[in-house]
């Protein structure tokens, strides 16, 4: 929202320095994104005449000027212009001036003729965005003196506030007045809005056959009035506002919409005498100002023309272009009303027309502006109309919708424990005296009468926080709580952190891709997109669907890097997936997915060891459960009987082949949202066995599809309770082994818990042993 | 009777003689050892002049003899201990001259320069975050990415069709009543959860993953992080709020900072306010959003704001991460290239 210092200076009395009051608003919460210096003359331009003019034969693009400067002195000035004319007085700019965008006017030269300054356009000096040529000043106008004041071009600043949603009423000026008045502790005067004499009463009949959506609804007339352009000051302070001129009526009706925040809108009162307003009819149409004819909804509030029943204007959005005024136009109806916030929204949101009126109405206007606004109208009018006339008996109506001042109690101790700071009874009820809310002190509690520009506050903490606003943030001073509460980490988090350390530790680096995925993105790394959830308005459509799996995400970071040769990729990610579930919501979990390019199963089981060792968590192996998209001969899913807390080994050959990866990809994938829950008991302290142990050498052959496993546990539960540890030292494939099996070498290490192990013993569990290895399929080697 | 007399001792001078020979001449430390147990063994000569002293009928040549042979067998043994040390001693450096390594270029294998892995930029601010806060006195809670509209919106005094919910460009996911469930805009609904799952007091951090319809750019994407702090006790101020933002300026960022509230607007807290950090050059990094929490708010986490007061706090991660290593563009960040990961240890 941009706010002209100049206009809040005819409101309120402001300190000199432009910085101060950037400050104060900041203080206030009225933010200031940026703030420019606008009109400000440039030193060294003056109004000079053009005395004659020549071309170049050598120079078809630039005209030789001479100009008088009004000091007796002729100088001869190169120009690339083509508007002018000998006699016509033009910005001088003379040697040695620094112009707005910062070049420097030097003696330059042009076939070694000299130039002696510049000719100035509206763009060079600053004051617009887009120029044709050269300013042209008022025929007749002095000559060696600054163009600005000729002009009439005032030096200003305009602030760029950064509104928020709750300050409806700073989207005037008046509102952001208002604020610096009780800051500055000066009066607020408001607009000048005096309009004396009146003129006698004339009334227009005003029906709202919509009273839901339109509280109130008043109509001016406004008379003696000629349309023309409007005075320099006037579509000046419009531009700095960003709003173009058009005509003395349309840009005094826009210039009081941005000082008081009441939208209002002049219609040819010769043309619509009477007003009704209604819903549209689903399918009716209106032809806004900028051209577009608009077919209605049925929740559209139309301003309508009651004699012939026709739409005038979308309410609160723009004005039908049929019913604009005209150079004959002489007597204004103006129309001001207070429109339901959320209706305007749908609406401008339906027609996607985001206008100056509905901003304000969506956010929530003052239905007592308009008397200000109609006499603020006339006000600016009378510069260009001096006759213009406001007639007494403006028509009002309202409906209960319209808002009416809000009575709210709050206690003094009631804000001192709230801001933590005692802000005595005579300050707080002179803030909220200064911003309008007419507060009364009876003991403790001060009422206020909440003013109608002020919808956003509800509450006494509204009140609260306007008494903090002016009493000054930085004046409530800074405590810290005393708590009763230790700071921590729950065990999940610190489980939680252990396993990135682990997975660090075994030099992977985290990954964080997109949870969003493209449709097929799940297929083709071998998984279903049948429990999948969309987005329903994704940003794009190859980010549609909530990823169920980490895995596409990360395997498409391993081909990026690998497209671009990284060395060593190793990559994991802990993140959430969400399957869609019966309920509500997802079924979103944690889970853990680790991809390394070149690793193979027994990266994948080093990863997962590593895991178990740190969690002191654990799983089986089982590879007769083939987990979707992975090598079908070379991973297995993590079982804890029914119970599936992950899968690992290797990433299938079609899915690495499909992607474009190259090589073996190694990939462990965990759900952690059961693996971190669990919260190991501490491990109670065993003595050592300080008696000597012995070792037992097992060659085993055993066919390459039973897994070793198998004869592992065959061959502990054999040694009993004596085994100290069972270490696969060897696996042999080759001569002396026949096809399809393998030698599988065990070492058995044995201690008696009481004593020294006898030669019997040992071969007694030797034998043991190998019987039950026997059983097991597999055969001792000799 | 001198020892001359004694025709032995001439058979022991000769057997040291010999001995020491061959101590001397011995090529390693194993050679050494059977040596040493050839002369002074049962079997050596040495051991036979000893079996044989009780012939010698003599007792004073018996004995000389007898102390002649126990000197023999000393000085082999002194003799082939400085032997062993000087064999020992050539050996090892010997060994040791062959096992030369260049370390630099051990320092290039693939083991050696096995870097360890590093965190995501946006892990390891989370983890000094909490860390932070933690020393604060705040525990650390989490909840669902996917939100119901009641979490998101709703308990956080927005209605239906309230209008500052436009103040966040949703992402909605599809559900059986449209609209009601959502990719979460901000951490906020944690601190509804946690509410009316814990019991007050409450002094706890929300850090986590949120979304916003935003298109990617070197600043904005549609995937990010945020922090949310929210204390819940009694007779908790504004003024508690200012010196914990104060508090936390201090300990994140140094001493040198200072932090400063301005008067700002969200629909759940009241008043609410705007932090900003002061640099020790006197330049301001605006961080986040704060305020006493809104009574309504503390109403729908299921307990009593005439009982209960709070306030809560807001700030972006990926932000801070981005500053402290002078990240341009945050996609970067979000590339998962490793050219750019490995950099941050």
């Amino acid at each position: 929202m941009k706010i002209l210092l100049s206009i809040l200076r005819e409101m309120a009395d402001l300190p000199e320095d432009p910085h101060v009051v950037a400050e104060a608003l900041n203080s206030l919460g009225l933010a200031v994104e940026t703030m420019d210096i606008v009109g400000e003359p440039v030193a060294g331009v003056v109004s000079a005449r053009i005395t004659r003019m020549e071309k170049h034969p050598d120079a078809a693009k630039v005209t030789r000027c001479w100009v008088d400067a009004g000091d007796g002195q002729e100088r001869h000035v190169w120009c690339g212009a083509t508007n002018m004319s000998v006699g016509d007085i033009v910005p001088l700019a003379t040697l040695g001036t620094t112009m707005p965008n910062g070049m420097q006017i030097a003696r330059r030269g042009i076939l070694g003729i000299d130039s002696e300054g510049m000719l100035c356009s509206e763009v060079e000096l600053g004051i617009s965005d887009e120029s044709s040529g050269l300013l042209i000043l008022p025929a007749g106008s002095e000559l060696g003196v600054s163009p600005f004041g000729i002009l009439g071009i005032e030096h200003d600043v305009v602030f760029d506030l950064d509104l928020t949603r709750n300050r409806a009423d700073c989207w005037g000026h008046l509102g952001v007045a208002r604020d610096l008045a009780a800051h500055f502790g000066t009066e607020l005067r408001g607009p000048d809005a005096d309009v004396s004499p009146v003129g006698p009463a004339r009334s227009l009949p005003v029906e709202i056959a919509a009273g839901e959506h339109c509280g109130m609804f008043s109509v001016s007339v406004v008379s003696g009035v000629t349309v023309g352009p409007s005075p320099r000051w006037v579509s000046e302070r419009l531009l700095h506002l960003g709003m173009r001129s058009i005509n003395n009526v349309v840009d005094a009706s826009n210039l009081v919409m941005l000082e008081t925040n009441q939208p209002n809108h002049a219609y040819d009162a010769d043309v619509v005498s009477a007003f009704l307003v209604r819903l549209a009819a689903d399918g009716e149409t209106l032809t806004t100002l900028d051209g577009q004819e608009r077919s209605l909804h049925g929740e559209d509030l139309l301003i309508c023309d009651a004699t012939r029943g026709t739409g005038v204007g979308l309410a609160g959005v723009m004005g039908d272009l049929h019913s604009e005024i005209t150079d004959s136009t002489t007597t204004l109806a103006l129309e001001s009303a207070w429109f339901s916030p959320d209706p305007i929204r749908f609406a401008a949101q339906r027609h996607g027309l985001r206008t100056e009126a509905s901003i304000r109405f969506e956010r929530g206007t003052d239905p007592q502006a308009w008397e200000l606004a109609a006499r603020r109208f006339v006000r600016i009018l009378r510069h260009t109309c001096p006759s213009a006339t406001l007639h007494e008996g403006a028509t009002v109506v309202r409906t209960p919708e319209c808002p009416v001042e809000r009575q709210i109690s709050v206690s003094v101790s009631r804000i001192a424990e709230v801001l933590g700071v005692v802000v005595p009874a005579d300050r707080v009820v002179s803030i909220l005296s200064a911003i309008g809310f007419d507060p009364q002190l009876a003991g403790d509690v001060v009422s206020c009468r909440v003013p109608t520009w002020r919808p956003d506050c509800l509450d006494d903490v509204d009140i609260i926080e306007e008494v903090a606003r002016h009493f000054g943030y930085d004046n409530i001073g800074k405590t810290v709580p005393k708590s009763a509460v230790h700071g921590r980490l729950s065990n999940v988090q610190r489980r939680r952190r252990v396993l990135r350390q682990v997975l660090v530790g075994l030099g992977l680096d985290e990954a964080m891709p997109s949870p969003f995925l493209a449709t097929g993105d799940l297929v083709s790394v071998g998984l279903t997109e049948d429990d999948v959830l969309h987005i329903a308005n994704p940003l794009v459509a190859d980010e549609s669907v909530l990823r169920t799996s980490l895995r596409p995400g990360l395997l498409k970071a391993l081909r990026y890097n690998q497209s671009h040769r990284a060395p060593r990729i190793g990559l994991w990610e802990i993140g959430h997936v969400y399957p869609r579930s019966s309920e509500q919501l997802p079924d979103e979990t944690e889970q853990l997915a680790i991809v390394v390019a070149g690793g193979d199963a027994e990266t994948a089981l080093e990863h997962w060891n590593a895991i178990c060792d740190a969690l002191s968590v654990g799983a089986q192996l089982d590879q007769s459960r083939v987990p979707a998209g992975l090598h079908s001969t070379r991973s297995a899913t993590l079982a804890r009987g029914k119970q599936v807390v992950g899968v690992l080994g290797e990433v299938s050959p079609v899915v690495l082949e499909d992607l474009g990866i190259e090589g073996r990809v190694s990939i462990l994938e965990l759900n952690l949202t059961a693996l971190l829950r669990e919260e190991p008991k501490p491990t109670v302290a065993r003595d050592i066995n300080r008696f000597p142990s012995s070792d037992i050498d097992l060659a085993f052959v055993l066919a390459d599809d039973v897994p070793a496993a198998n004869l592992l546990r065959a061959l502990k539960q054999a040694a009993g309770k004596r085994l100290v540890s069972a270490q696969l030292f060897d696996v042999y494939r080759g001569p002396g082994v026949p096809g399809g099996s393998r030698s599988l070498a065990f070492r058995l290490r044995l201690q008696e818990a009481g004593g020294t192990l006898t030669d019997a013993v040992i071969a007694e569990v030797q034998s043991e042993c190998i019987r039950a290895g026997e059983k097991a399929g597999a055969s001792i080697r000799a | 009777m001198s020892s001359q007399s004694i025709p032995e001792l001439t058979l022991v001078a000769d057997a040291v003689a010999d001995g020491l020979a061959l101590v001397a001449g011995a090529s390693s430390r194993d050679d050494l050892r059977t040596v040493v147990a050839g002369l002074t063994g049962k079997k050596g000569a040495l051991a036979t002049i000893k079996a044989s002293l009780g012939k010698v009928a003599d007792v004073e040549a018996r004995k000389s003899l007898g102390q002649a042979v126990n000197d023999a067998i000393g000085q082999i043994e002194n003799a082939a201990a400085d032997r062993e040390r000087s064999l020992r001693s050539a050996e090892l450096s010997e060994r040791i001259e062959n096992e030369r390594v260049d370390l630099t270029e051990l320092a290039m294998s693939q083991r050696a320069s096995r870097r360890r892995g590093r965190l995501h930029l946006v892990t390891q601010a989370t983890e000094r975050l909490e860390d932070v806060f933690i020393g604060l006195g705040f525990q650390v809670a989490e909840g669902p990415e996917v939100e119901t509209d009641f979490y998101n919106f709703e308990a956080l005094n927005m209605p239906p069709s309230h209008p500052a919910r436009s103040m966040w460009d949703t992402l909605f996911v599809e559900s059986d009543v449209p609209g009601s469930v959502v990719l979460r805009t901000h951490t906020s609904p944690v601190q509804i959860r946690v509410m009316q799952e814990w019991p007050p007091p409450i002094y706890a951090v929300m850090p986590g993953r949120v979304f916003r319809k935003e298109t990617p750019d070197a600043t904005h994407m549609p995937v990010f992080h945020q922090i949310e702090g929210l204390v819940i006790d009694r007779g908790i101020t504004f003024a508690d709020l200012a010196g914990t933002i104060e508090s936390f300026t201090k300990a994140f960022f140094g001493s040198q900072f200072t932090s400063r509230l301005r008067p700002s607007y969200f629909p759940f807290t009241e008043p609410s306010a705007e932090f900003d950090i002061r640099r020790p050059d006197g330049s301001w990094i605006e961080l986040g959003g704060c305020g006493m929490v809104h009574p309504h708010v503390i109403r729908a986490g299921g307990l009593d704001p005439a009982e209960w007061s709070g306030f809560a706090f807001g700030f972006g991660i990926d932000r801070m991460a981005k500053e402290r290593h002078g990240v341009e563009d945050l996609r970067d960040m979000y590339s998962d290239d490793i050219r750019f990961t490995e950099q941050f240890s």
